[in-house]
């Protein structure tokens, strides 16, 4: 049987907070990171991302503390990222319990840094994340948090992080970042369509549907979101939820 | 007490914690007397064959495994620790253990629409009865991420297969030692099962008066 496509929930923290984010600015306090993935774990989700988004900003090492407490409470696929920019953070973070390692600044700024743990540990531990934002009309990439503009496109950047070595591609739209109104289609298509790798489509998710969208007209390999994984209802109640088996099969996402 | 082998490579920290729920010591390791003291061996590994087969020479576990293998300690290999249990692979160049007789080639596909690495979870087909599978009922499905996969030289040896564009070895098993291409430790409810199994296992094999 093919294998499904995989729905995962990613996680946002800074200084030990699980925080969401809207367009990669405003911020939501949302709890303890532990205890959100210890829910996650029991609702038997796909996979989860764990992402330290104030780690380059502020030239922080990961937080490899919290990254163990939320590893040894999950019994599923985990990848980090934030701050990474040695090999040696990523053997780490590979030790821990994370399968993959999340790269985003260093992509651009130190691209043998991929290479490198892609020879070492093995394309499918390395991830690269890109953050793409709309300018004057065209898809720019950024980095460090969405605050720094990079010279590349993101169908380019794809295709450079697929020769470099990545066995994964995020591809974040900023502009969606918290906004639960769908994904931008075209820009996952995009990228999915130039590289061989498989593509994990994140940011506007608000619903089953979207995530359906995403993987069938998108080509996207796999549907990752914050928000609808983390709020509930219009009025965006704080509450840790993940679509049931039941649902995604319904939705006709997974087969059943 | 399981030993899960330290090699530099690998997921460890999932593995034991694993076995802490199920309530099974563990001691991650490269020490030998520690390793001959246990009652089975878990040999996990990420990455890439001829970086994990060096480091097991390296810390001169090749030969501890082997050893272990024949006096008949129970033996996990998961993920590249699967690998190593063969022959060799198209990934490199060096031997491997070859204590199952297998080769791991590279997944090669007319239809361009599947990728690689295999990412993801997937489920099984059961191909022969075996104490790991006790009481897995309904489908199984577990989290798989691997470019490579083996090809048994025996079918008998061949323990589960799973389909990614064609069939192949999900996991395989000789005599006491066994292999599994997908994590168990991170596949939640269904990988916890097999840890039991493989606990089970050991503890038969510890009361038989192994692993002293």
């Amino acid at each position: 049987m093919f294998t499904r496509p995989r729905i995962i929930p990613t996680l946002l923290i800074d200084d030990r907070d699980l925080i969401k984010t809207v367009q990669f600015g405003k911020r939501t306090y949302l709890g303890d990171p532990v205890n959100a993935v210890k829910i996650f774990n029991r609702k038997g989700i796909d996979e989860l991302s764990v992402l330290d988004i104030g780690a380059t900003k502020n030239d922080r090492e990961p937080d490899y503390e919290l990254l163990k407490d939320i590893a040894s409470e999950a019994f599923m696929p985990l990848s980090c990222g934030g701050g990474i920019r040695t090999l040696d953070q990523i053997h780490e973070l590979l030790a821990i319990g994370y399968e993959k390692v999340v790269i985003n600044t260093a992509l651009v700024k130190n691209p043998g840094l991929i290479t490198k743990a892609a020879e070492r540990y093995g394309s499918q531990s390395v991830v690269a994340s890109i953050d793409a934002k709309k300018c004057m009309g065209d898809y720019k990439c950024f980095v460090t948090d969405g605050t720094e503009e990079s010279k590349w496109s993101p169908t380019e950047l794809a295709k450079e992080a697929e020769r470099l070595g990545v066995g994964e591609i995020i591809i974040n739209f900023i502009d969606n970042d918290g906004m639960m109104k769908g994904y931008d289609i075209a820009l996952v298509k995009q990228v999915a369509d130039v590289v061989s790798v498989p593509v994990v489509a994140i940011g506007g998710a608000g619903g089953i549907k979207d995530l359906k969208k995403v993987l069938q007209e998108g080509h996207a390999h796999a549907a990752s979101g914050g928000s609808m994984f983390v709020y509930y209802g219009r009025l965006k109640a704080v509450l840790i939820t993940a679509p049931s088996e039941k649902e995604l099969k319904e939705a006709g996402i997974y087969k059943s | 007490m399981i030993a899960i082998l330290d090699y530099g490579l690998g997921n460890l920290g999932s593995i034991s914690n694993m076995l802490k729920v199920i309530g099974e010591k563990s001691k991650i390791t490269s020490d030998k007397n520690i390793i001959k003291t246990a009652d089975g061996i878990i040999l996990p590994g990420v990455g890439a064959f001829d970086a994990g087969m060096s480091r097991l020479d390296e810390t001169g576990l090749t030969e501890i495994i082997k050893a272990e293998a024949q006096d008949g300690v129970p033996i996990l290999g998961i993920c590249l620790g699967m690998q190593l249990l063969g022959r060799c692979s198209e990934e490199g160049s060096l031997s491997g253990l070859s204590l199952i007789p297998f080769e791991c080639k590279r997944f090669r596909f007319n239809d361009n629409a599947l990728k690689i690495p295999h990412m993801g979870w997937d489920t099984v087909d059961f191909k022969k009865q075996h104490p790991i599978l006790q009481g897995l009922a309904g489908q199984q499905r577990y989290y798989f991420v691997h470019s490579y996969h083996a090809v048994c030289d025996e079918s008998a040896d061949v323990l589960m297969t799973c389909d990614y564009g064609y069939e192949f070895a999900a996991a395989v098993v000789k005599d006491n030692v066994i292999g599994m291409q997908f994590h168990p430790e991170k596949s939640h409810d269904f990988g916890l099962a097999i840890f039991s199994n493989f606990v089970k296992i050991c503890r038969e094999y510890g009361n038989r008066g192994g692993g002293m």
